[in-house]
């Protein structure tokens, strides 16, 4: 595999279909964690040069939290989650109870203490967990991801920081996106799914395709 | 009036020349290189991701790197009317989004980033005017070929000119 443009259709097929198997099990373990439904789309794919992609998480300047962690060794890629910003207050709400809320300044402005911070991050780290759990059962291989970050800015600048490790690899990057929602609340976050080039090879290997 | 204002996105680099201004957003880690010719007021932007194009497997957009990419600028605006001596640099990004305990020096890419670009600047010999770089937030960039302003927004700190 050389880069993401060798990809014919059903390959790219079966990296959306691994995708959504991990989105499945995430899913299932942030219902169990927040005592909801919590429902799934089906998986889409973008491939696309670095200055387009963006355009995947709704602009470079859309105020998103973005929590990243990375996947190291043989298999290298990146998992990040995406919350619209303005939707921050009510995910911890559903996480805490309306007991806790962000230290609100303005209705646009707001700061998150430490404990959401880590709130956040630790959501994001079950997440991601039962996510390459899933992949790892799929593909008989085992991914240990590094431990999350949090950073709550332009999506653009987020974004542009979690492809940096494609960036010397290739002028395209590969972004397979699952939807979470929650209906109540209308809350919607974004897993993306980033494998780099070397790691393609491997998954689609164990997949026969 | 002005003309609508160029657009350029990550590892993109454009040319424009008074009164048309060039943008860049959500800069991150990042860095935007502005190059300007103060006479005949035209200028260029390159938004760089990566710090060397020598660690890189294969180049096809030279624009995605420190070295490459501000060779590249020079190129276009001289080609385009701009005399090399009378080139002036501002740079913006560089920032460091994710904080990760016990990060490596490697991971830095902001600052790995600012330094090629300096190192580069400094072999073509180019006055850098002004600079806003580091910290940990985004940024989105606006230059103005007709005085070489440049325009800085983010989301906590505000609108600044350098």
């Amino acid at each position: 595999m050389k880069d993401y443009l060798d990809l014919n259709e059903m390959q790219l097929d079966a990296l959306k279909e691994i995708s959504n198997i991990g989105a499945g099990n995430a899913a299932t373990s942030l219902s169990i964690m927040l005592g909801r439904k919590i429902g799934l789309s089906v998986p889409k794919a973008t491939l696309a040069p670095f200055a387009q992609i963006v355009e995947v998480v709704g602009g470079a300047e859309k105020e998103v939290a973005g929590g990243y962690l990375s996947v190291d060794g043989d298999t290298p890629m990146g998992i990040l989650f995406l919350l619209s910003r303005d939707q921050v207050p009510s995910f911890l709400d559903l996480l805490f109870g309306a007991m806790i809320t962000p230290i609100v300044n303005s209705q646009e402005d707001f700061m998150l203490n430490e404990i959401q911070e880590s709130a956040l991050k630790e959501i994001v780290n079950i997440l991601a967990g039962s996510y390459l759990n899933a992949l790892g059962v799929f593909t008989q291989h085992v991914f240990i991801p590094s431990v999350p970050a949090l950073a709550i800015d332009m999506a653009g600048a987020i974004l542009g920081e979690v492809l940096q490790s494609i960036g010397n690899v290739s002028d395209y990057a590969l972004i397979i996106e699952n939807m979470f929602c929650e209906e109540k609340k209308q809350i919607s976050a974004y897993f993306f799914f980033l494998p780099e080039p070397q790691t393609l090879k491997i998954l689609l290997n164990a997949l026969g395709v | 009036m002005a003309n609508e204002p160029v657009k350029i996105g990550i590892a993109e680099l454009k040319i424009a020349s008074t009164p048309t201004s060039i943008i860049t957003a959500g800069l991150g880690s990042c860095v935007g290189v502005c190059l300007w010719d103060p006479i005949v007021k035209i200028g260029g932007m390159v938004h760089i991701m990566l710090p060397d194009s020598k660690q890189a497997r294969n180049i096809i957009n030279k624009a995605k790197y420190a070295d490459s990419g501000i060779n590249l600028l020079f190129e276009e605006l001289c080609k385009n009317g701009a005399q090399k001596h009378r080139l002036v640099a501002k740079i913006a990004g560089g920032a460091q989004m994710f904080n990760f305990p016990n990060i490596k020096e490697v991971m830095k890419i902001g600052e790995r980033n600012v330094e090629a670009v300096k190192k580069e600047l400094n072999l073509h010999r180019v006055n850098l005017l002004a600079e806003d770089i580091g910290g940990n937030y985004g940024r989105t960039i606006e230059f103005f070929t007709e005085n070489g302003q440049l325009l800085i927004k983010s989301i906590h700190k505000g609108v600044k000119i350098i």
